[in-house]
């Protein structure tokens, strides 16, 4: 029961990492009607940024400064960049983005190398917050959850109560009257863009600590970020908290509890064969949860994609 | 005018036109080996064929079917496991098979696998089909660490492929292997032409520009594209045989998001609106990852920064900016463009090496061992802790640039003035259109479904 709740928060963080970062790709994706495949490498430029700052100013200047630049740099991709793509269509457009990762990561190693940083959790939040029943759970996981929770408020308040949040809905279903009202719609999806990978940003600064700041980490996020959008229907926000809590529980807990294929398969009687190196089915009785943990999400995007194509939210057919 | 777009369009009969680039090609093929006689040399020629075959079975999908697969890898590295399955069958006397033949069987393995995955996964187009690709590539390369039995976990499976002489070969020389490898290459490239002058391949591109049309007249785009994804995966299988029968091991490596991800870059580069597009892509492709990686750490770099590129200026790749050539040629304008190009080209290369220069001695001067300070860079040796070398790459880098910066309106101009067509009467009538019709600037056009959300 204890381990039920340790790992219940554990996947609330990791949801809720996703989620920051899912929020963002599906703004996005409700404006320009594509997927953007660099951003989870401006997760990545956020956490080297807030490295590189923490070094001089320290940890909470950095988070300060860090989503501001990456937003400004993401502004910059759609200014210069994608709006001059988008005259070509779609596909095009995707390997742009999909071209853009390539680079910002070849980037990134060029100037840091391939190395992990060494960018720490600052020393403040570095004690037990509470423990449930030994597992201790640290500050910094308490921090991450409240982070995520206000941004994710804010960004609801900004987007239904404030003027600004009305003009960018509309912009985003109606781009063309929405000009014709006489607001610059460029404008705002330039806005959008840099919000969203200054989001992004933000979660790079605080998974940086605790996920590790290397050039593969956008690699290794990216795929379960379009995952997470895809599941929860693309360009839907609710369904994108949703999907990210989901994908953060499932794989917390198939990295827990060891459930393996032999004990499943006994259970609905099939009988073990005494010698297994020499079945070809050996693979399977010896799959355990934990090795098929990050490949879940796939599994699960793939069987929503076939039964329902336009995800657990998501609205129109994609 | 419309005359010459008849003949284009012209299905039974050969002319020589058509066969010519065909002729050419395998005369080449045969040649090549006795200009480059080096075991290196080989060794990239075949690679080359391999990466040609798969760059045109994905051009199946994402030039003529617009499907962007972002886990394409998968059906030739399957194909690949497979047949180096077979290959250890055989050698262990289970089953015969000449080795010649073993492209057929990891063709039909790859055909196989398409057809399960396609069922459902071509039901769309645009973004929800390139994403049950990515979620099926990842899963399959996930599995590949999984099922040992299969794939052999992280060492791979490898085999031999001298196990049995085949009309006296033995395949144990790469040159053997060669032409092998051409004969297969040839074989398919042919194929896979003459499939994109089906009906079915013709359809492909209607479904790819316009799907609901090709509906209305009848035609189910989900099958059209289901056929496209099939015979795409034949070919990669092929591919992955290929791959088998040349490096004699297969792993992980084959099956996973990278590999995926270089044959698109691969194919976009030489340009998904031409058939021969994928061709050029793959050698170029494959000339830098060898020439530039030998000389340079920082060939990916430049690679993704090429790719970028293109994709922003040059979204028909390659084989798009030599077709763009085709009309001032078809003037008789084409002397127009060479000292405008003289002008631009010369400073801007230069340019563009004096910033690689810069580039690589940021990196030196970042990534150096302590007291490393020696570099040599275009056949000079300097130290790049001093500001002379500095000061000479920005200026190259700048006066480079700067001239062609400074020559681009001119080039413009003289580009405007080749693409317009004389007025003198009757030049204008005897031009037959460029390329058909039916494949200029699909790259505009190939929005897929998504397109209209």
């Amino acid at each position: 029961m204890d381990l039920i709740l340790v790992n219940l928060i554990d996947g609330l963080v990791t949801g809720l990492l996703l989620f920051m970062l899912s929020a963002g790709l599906t703004l996005i994706f409700s404006m320009m009607g594509v997927l953007n495949f660099a951003h989870a490498s401006f997760y990545m430029l956020g956490a080297y940024f807030a490295f590189q700052i923490s070094i001089y100013l320290g940890f909470w200047v950095a988070l300060l400064i860090a989503p501001p630049l990456v937003g400004l740099m993401g502004a910059g991709v759609e200014r210069y960049g994608l709006r001059r793509v988008h005259q070509y269509g779609h596909v095009p457009e995707l390997i742009f983005t999909f071209g853009l990762a390539l680079l910002i990561e070849e980037v990134v190693k060029f100037f840091c190398g391939n190395d992990l940083q060494p960018y720490t959790q600052p020393e403040i939040l570095n004690f037990t917050a509470f423990a449930i029943a030994g597992n201790s759970i640290p500050a910094y996981k308490v921090f991450m959850i409240f982070c995520s929770i206000g941004i994710f408020l804010v960004l609801l308040y900004v987007l239904t109560k404030t003027r600004v949040g009305m003009i960018i809905q509309a912009a985003l279903s109606y781009p063309r009257t929405v000009e014709a009202l006489g607001h610059n719609v460029p404008l705002i999806f330039m806005g959008v863009f840099g919000v969203g990978t200054a989001l992004a940003g933000v979660a790079g600064v605080i998974a940086g600590p605790v996920l590790g700041t290397f050039p593969g980490m956008a690699f290794v996020l990216g795929s379960i970020v379009f995952v997470t959008i895809v599941i929860g229907g693309l360009g839907s926000l609710w369904g994108a908290l949703v999907a990210s809590l989901l994908i953060g529980w499932i794989t917390t807990f198939a990295k827990t509890y060891n459930v393996g294929a032999a004990d499943v398969l006994t259970a609905i009687g099939f009988e073990k064969p005494v010698d297994l190196s020499e079945s070809a089915l050996r693979d399977l009785w010896t799959l355990t949860s934990p090795q098929i943990a990050d490949i879940l999400p796939y599994l699960l995007m793939v069987l929503i994609l076939v039964f329902r194509p336009y995800g657990l939210f998501g609205k129109r057919d994609a | 005018m419309t005359d010459g777009a008849q003949t284009n369009r012209s299905y039974g009969g050969l002319s020589v036109g058509a066969v010519l680039p065909w002729v050419i090609g395998a005369i080449l093929l045969l040649i090549l080996p006795m200009i480059f006689q080096e075991r290196s040399a080989l060794t990239i020629m075949n690679q080359m064929s391999i990466t040609i075959i798969f760059a045109l079975a994905y051009n199946m999908l994402l030039g003529q079917g617009g499907m962007l697969s972002f886990g394409h890898a998968v059906y030739m590295g399957l194909g690949g496991f497979f047949c180096m399955h077979i290959l250890n069958w055989v050698e262990d006397g289970h089953i015969f098979l000449p080795l010649p033949f073993l492209p057929v069987l990891g063709g039909l393995f790859g055909l196989g696998f398409a057809t399960i995955i396609g069922a459902f996964s071509t039901r769309n187009a645009g973004t929800v089909f390139a994403m049950i690709s990515l979620g099926i590539g990842e899963l399959v390369a996930a599995c590949s660490v999984i099922v040992v039995a299969f794939f052999g976990g992280e060492e791979g499976i490898s085999g031999d492929r001298t196990y049995a002489t085949f009309m006296g070969v033995e395949f144990l020389k790469q040159i053997e292997v060669y032409y092998l490898t051409a004969f297969w290459l040839m074989l398919s490239a042919v194929l896979m032409y003459l499939f994109s002058r089906t009906p079915v391949g013709r359809m492909a591109n209607a479904v790819r520009d316009n799907p609901e049309r090709a509906e209305f007249l009848g035609y189910s785009a989900r099958w059209v594209r289901f056929y496209s994804f099939c015979a795409s995966g034949f070919f990669c299988g092929v591919a992955g045989a290929l791959f088998a029968i040349n490096f004699e091991i297969l792993t992980e490596e084959n099956l996973n998001a990278t590999t995926s991800g270089t044959i698109l870059l691969v194919t976009f580069l030489g340009g998904v609106g031409f058939f021969f597009g994928p061709i050029i892509g793959a050698v170029v492709f494959t000339l830098l990852q060898t020439v530039l990686s030998l000389s340079t750490e920082l060939w990916t770099l430049y690679a993704g920064a090429l790719f970028v590129l293109t994709v922003m200026f040059f979204p028909g790749g390659l084989s798009g900016l030599i077709m763009m050539h085709v009309i001032p040629l078809r003037f008789g304008k084409f002397n127009l463009l060479v000292m405008p190009y003289i002008k631009t080209l010369i400073p801007g290369i230069l340019g563009v090496f004096g910033l690689s220069a810069l580039v690589e001695s940021l990196f030196h001067l970042r990534h150096s061992a302590v007291g490393d300070h020696e570099m040599t860079l275009f056949w000079t040796t300097f130290d790049s802790h001093t500001v002379l070398p500095w000061v000479v790459m920005i200026a190259v880098t700048g006066v480079g640039f700067y001239f062609a910066r400074a020559n681009w309106p001119e080039m413009r101009a003289a580009w405007d003035e080749a693409n317009t067509a004389p007025t003198v009467g009757n030049v204008l009538s005897e031009t037959k259109p460029a390329v058909d019709p039916d494949t200029v600037n699909p790259v505009a056009e190939m929005q897929g479904e998504e397109g209209k959300s």
